[in-house]
């Protein structure tokens, strides 16, 4: 019988109801609860677990104690298998010890209720060991690791629980700082990777074939570019597991979440920050490989602030070489990618259209606002 | 006979029989015709038939073919019969991008007739010239369609007509020694096969997305044009049902760079007569005569995709193409330039002579008539579609489509949780087919309609009852919509082999071996 892990962080959200925009840290709450914040988390876990009704007798849920989980769990008529202990009220290190616990108890996929900040506590605990999937209940869900919608949640752990979705990817964990946040400065930094199972929407067999999946998606792009990579020029490689894949494709050794430079197909450097970058690139023709981080599309100042408005000026935009899998473009529904450098004339000079390369010989032409 | 009656989804109960594959059906030894022994006289005369044969040709193992009776083989195939929806049976306007139109059946009963089916491709031209006649009469009725100068009937489809325009446009400019043009550029919301055959030709792809309103964007053109583009690839109107309006200055961006512009008219049915490639300033175009010119679908085949080029390109075309001397009509192999062929012969010919038919019936004003009548029935369901709940026509609001729309049901997904696919299995229970949407679903929870000329308003009012009455369930009774078709041919396709190549299968053979059941 197949095991569902599942955390319901229950302070998620609620700061968001009153304006607070975010929860992390005791304070916040306190201060959330006297505005008259109420519990979120709970109702958004419960509308995914609906989605999971009909598969009462073929799973078998672990969850954690009361607002953790059970309640929730049990109000949905299943009978969960409940581990840990909790406090009145629940932290972070409450969020890692469950998820650890979960690990342990070997479950096939762990859900979580949550935002941006669980999503981190998460990788915290399990790094890429356990597959998870993020239920959207958070004020910031800048992370590639939820769901659109906490129905989708639910659909899609079924899917993968059945085995009907098979294809797990890395998504992005992004880390956004609160502190800054609340004054409305958005400084997110790419945390990490999960692993979420994945699927691609199917059309029907009868007319069309299925798009292929993500893994020969990358493999299909890296091709392209080592292909076409110039022995006289430098190359940026932005954070991504797009852009990762093509120095895995030159056998090179990369950072999991920074930007490298190579040349001539040899690692110069890696996991550069800003002025490492500008010195190492000084005065040599550079081109910069940047893909979209995160759920939303942005393609620069979301986790990828290593690339500066100093370093796109060196660069050049006609030098910038922007790669994505269609499946992330077509998750966009026709959404613009976004630019957000911090510097008003560099976004200016971005705006408008990118060629994307989305595969071997194949790109799109694509906006950026 | 009029009636005043609401109209409502019919009940519809499908037969489902337990029906193996063929191959299961096969028992050794059983025969549906014993051939009889050859006799003494003739084989005096011919020999036994077989041993004229070389050696190396002959198959050591008989070929593993079912072995099964006449009324095995008809009963199964009238029991798989039974278990589909065929133009003939149903309100065929949810196939959305299929342009499914009535094929008038004296038009078949002249396909099919032995003066048709007896004749042979390498018959003497003297002997075919009512046939010949009936080719180049159809090409001069396309040239004034669509304002090219030269057709050829030689693909088989329209894949087929899209890979041949690609073949004519690397061979144009190899002549012209500008070897170094490798990209191709087409839209997203033109056919996938654009973006193939130029693939298939070596060609690197860019693929356009539309602007906000679901418009082909004119600026991602323009980023996209260089001197490397070799041509232009698109359909208009798109899958989307939306006109472009400046396609005039698409091709003329294109051709500034020396490009050139092939124009995917698979499905020409909302524009007969209206507008036509030339003055759009395409270089070439082709028609499926099943889509537009109403030659029935033949399901992958036989069909033809006629391929028309401007006077710059004739001598590229494939060989042969039929000529008229004034007084016979005759195969000209003497193109300077051809592409070679790219299918056997010359064309389907029934396909061929179903479509001059339909032409020949309807005349010049009866084209444009059956486009408006297209265009008219299109707009009359977008209007009763969006008063559905939970459906919508994503792009150009507020604006008429041409002949089909591409609508969502993402708001009634969002909010009952049933999906396209849902739908499209329930809409089987009420005997209709509801299609969704090429790959990829830019547009989220697709579905796809177009009417064409051929059904009335009764027939569209029922369509959209179905609809609606299944969009009643699923806000009533979402688990009825989940678990259907509970009246049609109880099953579902389960697509997760599809994308594993160690378990799909395209042949029996292969089904065996993967699935573990072969020797």
């Amino acid at each position: 019988m197949k095991r569902l892990g599942l955390i319901v962080n229950p302070i998620a959200g609620m700061g968001g109801r009153v304006g607070l925009k975010g929860t992390d840290g005791p304070d916040i709450l306190k201060k959330a609860k006297s505005l008259g914040a109420k519990p979120w988390a709970p109702d958004r876990a419960r509308d995914a677990l609906r989605k999971l009704a009909s598969f009462k007798d073929r799973i078998e849920i672990v969850t954690y104690p009361r607002t953790m989980g059970e309640g929730i769990v049990t109000s949905c008529g299943f009978q969960p298998q409940v581990i840990g202990t909790i406090p009145e009220t629940t932290t972070a290190s409450d969020t890692k010890r469950a998820a650890q616990d979960m690990r342990k108890e070997k479950v096939d996929l762990l859900l979580f209720a949550g935002g941006d900040g669980t999503a981190r506590d998460i990788y915290d605990a399990v790094g890429n060991s356990t597959v998870v999937l993020g239920i959207p209940a958070g004020v910031k869900i800048y992370s590639a690791v939820f769901a659109s919608n906490p129905a989708r949640a639910g659909e899609l752990a079924g899917l993968y629980l059945e085995g009907t979705v098979r294809e797990v990817i890395e998504a992005e964990v992004m880390d956004i700082n609160e502190a800054d946040y609340r004054e409305d400065i958005l400084s997110a930094k790419l945390y990490g990777y999960l692993k979420i199972p994945f699927e691609i929407t199917h059309v029907q067999a009868s007319k069309a074939g299925s798009p292929p999946n993500e893994k020969y998606s990358q493999e299909a792009i890296a091709l392209d570019i080592v292909e076409s990579m110039s022995d006289d020029l430098y190359y940026i490689i932005g954070p991504g597991t797009t852009t990762k894949t093509i120095i895995q494709k030159l056998n090179l050794d990369s950072s999991l979440l920074g930007v490298d430079l190579v040349y001539k197909k040899k690692l110069v450097d890696k996991d550069l920050n800003e002025r490492l970058l500008l010195e190492q690139i000084k005065a040599k023709k550079t081109k910069l490989i940047i893909t979209p981080i995160g759920g939303q599309g942005y393609l620069l100042g979301r986790g990828n602030q290593q690339i500066s408005p100093r370093v796109i000026e060196q660069v050049g935009r006609d030098n910038i070489i922007v790669v994505a899998t269609r499946n992330k473009i077509d998750s966009l529904h026709g959404r613009p990618l976004l630019i957000d450098t911090g510097d008003e004339a560099t976004d200016n000079l971005l705006r408008g259209y990118f060629k994307i390369v989305t595969g071997y010989k194949e790109s799109i032409i694509y906006k950026c606002v | 006979m009029k009636t005043d009656r609401e109209p409502k989804a019919r009940n519809f109960h499908q037969a489902k029989w337990d029906e193996s594959v063929i191959f299961e059906l096969s028992r050794k030894g059983e025969r549906g015709i014993l051939v009889t022994e050859i006799e003494k006289e003739i084989e005096k005369c011919v020999g036994d038939g077989t041993s004229i044969l070389p050696e190396d040709m002959r198959r050591k193992e008989p070929p593993a073919l079912p072995e099964i009776s006449q009324m095995r083989v008809l009963k199964h195939y009238l029991h798989l019969s039974q278990q589909c929806l065929g133009a003939d049976l149903n309100v065929d306007i949810g196939q959305g991008t299929c342009t499914m139109k009535y094929s008038p059946k004296i038009n078949r009963m002249l396909a099919i007739s032995p003066k048709v089916t007896e004749l042979h491709p390498l018959q003497d031209e003297s002997t075919v010239q009512g046939a010949l006649e009936i080719m180049y009469k159809l090409d001069l009725f396309l040239r004034e369609i669509s304002g090219m100068e030269r057709f050829t009937f030689q693909p088989g489809g329209g894949s087929s007509a899209i890979l041949a325009m690609v073949s004519i446009i690397q061979a144009y400019h190899d002549f012209n020694g500008e070897t170094h043009r490798d990209e191709i550029v087409t839209t997203i919301f033109s056919h996938p096969s654009d973006a193939a055959a130029a693939a298939v030709k070596g060609y690197k792809v860019i693929t356009l997305y539309p602007d906000e309103d679901g418009y082909p964007d004119i600026e991602a053109l323009k980023k996209a044009v260089s001197p490397r583009t070799a041509a232009l690839l698109i359909t208009n109107p798109e899958d989307t049902g939306i006109f472009n309006p400046q396609i005039a200055e698409f091709t003329r961006n294109v051709h500034e760079v020396g490009g050139l512009c092939g124009y995917d008219q698979a499905n020409a049915n909302g524009i007969l007569g209206v507008t036509r490639a030339r003055e759009a300033g395409f270089d070439m175009c082709f028609f499926n005569l099943h889509k537009t010119f109403s030659s029935p679908h033949g399901c992958g085949g036989p069909a033809t995709g006629a391929l028309g080029v401007r006077e710059e390109l004739k001598d590229f075309l494939p060989v042969p193409v039929i000529e008229f001397d004034g007084e016979r009509y005759f195969l000209n192999y003497d193109l300077p330039n051809t592409i070679g062929k790219v299918r056997g012969f010359y064309g389907v010919f029934p396909a061929i002579l179903s479509a001059y038919a339909w032409i020949m019936n309807l005349g010049d004003m009866g084209l444009k008539e059956a486009a408006n009548v297209a265009v008219l029935n299109n707009n009359y369901i977008l209007k009763k579609v969006k008063e559905i709940r939970g459906a919508s026509a994503p792009y150009a609001k507020g604006k008429h489509r041409v002949e089909q729309v591409r609508y969502s049901w993402q708001k009634l997904t969002e909010e009952t949780g049933i999906t396209t696919e849902d739908i499209t299995y329930r809409m089987a229970d009420f005997g209709f087919h509801l299609w969704s949407s090429h790959h990829p679903f830019i547009v989220p929870q697709p579905f796809t309609i177009e009417p064409t000329e051929s059904y009335s308003k009764d027939e569209i009012d029922e369509y959209i009852a179905g609809l609606k009455k299944v969009v009643e369930e699923a806000y009533r009774e979402p688990e009825k919509v989940k678990t259907a078709p509970l009246s049609s041919v109880v099953h579902k396709i389960d697509q997760s082999t599809l994308d594993d190549p160690e378990k799909w299968a395209i042949t029996w053979r292969a089904y065996l071996r993967k699935h573990g059941k072969g020797d």
